[in-house]
């Protein structure tokens, strides 16, 4: 995608610097993306704030919200945004043993944070309370599916990578990769910090 | 096998829908009998559809949207002609739900597929010359931004033929464009031509914005970047926090009418009020996306004509920036009778109208840039004049519009098509013509007729007047927007006036057509060999017309505003002399996966109208496997060696020589 020459700084075409460079204009531009995925995820909440009580005769939030559930979730997805704050730490450190064993390790645990939503919607939706019964839960569901459907392009995206680093190690095609994508995760944290806080404390209470 | 297509679904019962799509079958059958004729398939896979160079991908964009102009203003006459002959009562010639389909493709068309690609392709065209650089900052993601749009633009133009078009308006407001009330697939295309197309809008913002930012040449600072540039990092802005809203408003309306939710329905608590603020809180932002580009254009060739700086560079871009503030706090001024209380009608009015500031701010800063100015009446400029007067008027009728109690009289009626007609055709479509006519050469090498870019100016502008004025006029009578009937006979006479209008403003069309022709018959005569026809004062114009793939051998130093100009002031003035020393330029690759990513795209889209679940998991699993393919793919940049650029370079200079 980027080329290193086209960074105007320095006019010398293949010297060292410049792959940094090029890096540097990927991660800046993810953080661009990111905001403009924080504009998608702002119009769900607000929706879900205009809707959150329009239940029309269906259930609350009171009702099917179930706390300790949620927060085993949340505990998963936060620990996994720790083991990947140590994938980086090993990548900086150049241990691609490491890198590889802490996106695995990220990996299992963003899966089990997808396996529960997952549970959690069959559960909601076998009891007759899915997204088509009002419009309060056409909005949670479309909150915190938009959220988990995000942290599946992430769980892909882990496992390319994983292919990626083992096949290749660690270069400057890989590490700004690492770098978006762990600013992806993070992100999807800090999203999911709101969505338990908005959505099931507040809906809980 | 096939969801809901069926052999049936093609209208083979409507004569003019049948009659369009052969013409339409006959010439693209041309088209394509010719470039296989000349064997030029080859060439334009290598040299264009898998482009990555920025300068080719604006050319491409400014060309789809001359094409569609065509097709919206065919719409347009359409309704035109119905409402001149559909008095009293009587039926015209369109039946309701063609008249319906015709006002709502109209506006897509003319918003989402003309005004926006030729925003987008000045846009690729001349930032990255304008900042000396080499090419956009994610140039791969540049092309794919370019197909997910044309997949946008092939979807509209098949749903004339196979199946039908949302019959909703433009915005498609919900509940009118439920599955309830709109059971048939017109809406599921408007739904997936904008999606897709939007989210390659999304990916052109993130990649100039990054592009602008961090990709400027040596000394060029913020305060020193070219107005175009300053109002293309605006423009870019507001795409990077709008189109999201928009991409997710249409996901939700996709979710209420595939999976059975309930946003926006009228019943099980759906919220029809939510998807007009949503809607808007993109829309609104997305007038500005139009117009801001548009007012670059004309700043950039009023100081080139006069010979002067642009009077107030500071001012005009703190206005700008001031505009891109307040579009996202005036949406609900469209609709101030939805009954959200006087307080909040209050606030948006005003707000509103304090958006008048610094566009005024910019209209006594073109006006004072003319003053004491050797102006040149060049087509550019007249555009930039008939621009000034006519978008002052529909700022005023906007001013008008904003205050709620008049707003309540005027909501929904002619009023209001004549007022964003007049901002919209004033002001981007004359922007963007100019901007056409003025970096045209740069592009391509030479100038384009002047005679006939005048003619076409000259009948736009009447052709407005005649074809709007009368709108106002007919408002206050109370005539309403998307009428296909109405009883009163006396609104006729202007009717058939605003029907000249059109006719006159096709005219126009008419005559950039020519002009093109024209000019591409007689190139050589107007070849510009220096690169900088208009004597003009930015980084483009220091460059070969049409530029290297590489842009600039050496990229230039900026120094001031207006560098270029400031460069041929020095003693001795610029001379463009030969360097002695070349370096290998480091470029990206071209790309097979960004246009095969758009074929994917489309396919997902159509099969996704139709309900044809298979197809729609081709579509996706071809995206997916495409975009694996592209990140395992390392070979995507290579070096143009030295000898080669200085090989370009030389033969630059030996034209100029020979002009000498």
């Amino acid at each position: 995608m980027a080329t290193d020459t086209l960074t105007n700084h320095d006019a010398h075409a293949h010297d060292g610097h410049e792959h940094h460079d090029a890096g540097a204009m990927k991660v800046f531009g993810f953080w661009i993306y990111l905001m403009s995925d924080l504009v998608i995820f702002g119009s769900l909440f607000a929706t879900f704030g205009v809707l959150g009580t329009a239940t029309a005769g269906g259930p609350t939030s009171q009702e099917i919200f179930e706390l300790p559930f949620v927060l085993v979730e949340t505990f998963l997805l936060l620990v996994s945004s720790f083991t990947f704050g140590l994938a980086v730490l090993a990548q900086n450190a150049g241990d691609r043993g490491a890198v590889l064993k802490w996106l695995a390790v990220t990996f299992l645990l963003g899966f089990g944070f997808v396996a529960m939503e997952v549970y959690e919607f069959h559960h909601l939706i076998v009891a007759g309370h899915g997204p088509d019964r009002s419009a309060f839960l056409s909005s949670f569901f479309t909150l915190v599916g938009t959220h988990g459907l995000h942290v599946t392009f992430g769980l892909i995206w882990i496992a390319t990578m994983f292919i990626q680093i083992s096949r290749r190690g660690l270069d400057s095609v890989t590490k700004p990769r690492m770098l978006c994508l762990s600013l992806f995760w993070h992100f999807l944290d800090i999203v999911w910090i709101c969505v338990f806080s908005f959505v099931y404390l507040f809906g809980a209470m | 096998m096939f969801g809901k297509l069926s052999l049936d679904s093609i209208p083979y019962h409507e004569p003019i829908i049948m009659v369009t799509a052969t013409v339409i079958g006959i010439v693209g059958a041309l088209v394509v009998g010719l470039v296989t004729y000349y064997r030029k398939w080859g060439y334009l896979w290598r040299e264009w559809i898998t482009s990555i160079d920025h300068k080719k991908i604006g050319i491409m964009y400014f060309l789809v949207a001359l094409v569609m102009l065509i097709r919206g203003f065919a719409d347009a006459i359409m309704m035109r002609t119905q409402q001149a002959i559909a008095a009293g009562g009587a039926e015209g010639y369109l039946p309701p739900h063609h008249y319906d389909q015709i006002f709502t493709a109209h506006g897509v068309i003319m918003i989402f597929f003309v005004a926006m690609p030729m925003v987008i392709g000045l846009m690729n065209l001349v930032v990255p010359l304008q900042i000396g650089a080499r090419d956009v900052a994610f140039p791969f993601m540049n092309n794919v931004s370019f197909w997910l749009f044309a997949a946008g633009v092939i979807l509209v133009n098949v749903s004339l033929v196979i199946g039908e078009f949302a019959k909703t308006g433009w915005l498609a407001y919900a509940p009118l464009s439920e599955l309830q009330y709109s059971p048939d697939v017109g809406v599921d295309y408007w739904i997936w031509s904008l999606q897709i197309s939007g989210i390659g809008t999304t990916l052109t913002g993130i990649n100039f914005f990054v592009t602008i930012l961090k990709m400027r040449t040596k000394g060029m600072t913020l305060f020193r970047m070219p107005i175009f540039t300053w109002t293309a990092l605006c423009t870019n802005v507001l795409i990077i926090l709008s189109f999201p809203i928009l991409t997710a408003t249409i996901a939700l309306l996709t979710l209420d009418r595939y999976l059975g939710m309930h946003f926006f329905t009228n019943d099980m608590g759906g919220s029809q009020m939510m998807y007009v603020n949503l809607i808007w809180a993109w829309g609104h932002p997305e007038v500005y996306i139009l117009i801001l580009p548009a007012f670059g254009v004309f700043s950039e060739v009023i100081s080139t004509f006069t010979k002067k700086r642009l009077f107030g560079y500071k001012t005009m871009v703190w206005a700008t920036v001031a505009i891109t503030f307040l579009s996202f706090i005036v949406w609900l001024h469209h609709f101030f009778t939805m009954g959200a209380g006087a307080n909040v009608n209050a606030f948006f009015g005003i707000t509103t109208m304090i958006i008048a500031i610094p566009t005024g701010v910019k209209i006594f800063n073109w006006l004072f840039t003319m003053y004491r100015g050797r102006l040149e009446f060049t087509a550019p400029v007249l555009w930039t004049i008939g621009f000034i007067i006519t978008f002052t008027l529909g700022g005023m009728t906007g001013v008008m519009l904003a205050v709620p109690g008049a707003n309540f009289v005027l909501h929904n009626s002619l009023f209001v098509i004549a007022h964003f007609h007049n901002v919209i055709i004033g002001g981007v479509v004359f922007g963007m013509l100019a901007g056409f006519t003025y970096w045209f050469p740069k592009a391509f090498g030479f100038t384009l007729s002047e005679k006939w870019g005048k003619r076409s100016f000259w009948c736009w502008l009447v052709g407005f007047y005649m074809a709007f004025m009368p709108l106002y006029a007919l408002s206050f009578f109370g005539a309403m927007r998307r009428m296909q009937s109405y009883e009163q006979t006396e609104w006729q006479p202007l009717m058939i006036v605003a029907w000249v209008g059109a006719v006159i403003i096709a005219l126009g069309i008419a005559c950039i057509v020519i002009q093109l022709v024209v000019s591409i018959r007689d190139r050589e005569k107007n070849r510009d060999v220096t690169g900088d026809p208009w004597d003009a004062r930015t980084l483009e114009w220091s460059t070969s017309s049409p530029p290297p793939n590489y842009n600039f051998a050496h990229l230039p130093e900026v120094h001031s505003i207006d560098s270029y100009w400031e460069m041929k002031q020095q003693p001795g003035g610029f001379k463009r002399e030969l360097s002695t020393h070349f370096e290998d330029v480091h470029m990206p690759k071209n790309t097979n996966e960004g246009p095969i990513l758009g074929l994917f795209s489309l396919i997902f889209g159509f099969a996704l109208v139709w309900h044809i679940w298979w197809l729609v998991a081709v579509g996706a699993i071809g995206m997916f496997v495409t975009f694996m393919v592209r990140i395992h793919n390392d070979d995507v940049d290579y070096h143009i060696p030295a000898a080669e650029v200085e090989k370009t370079e030389r033969e630059y200079h030996k034209r100029l020589e020979m002009q000498a």
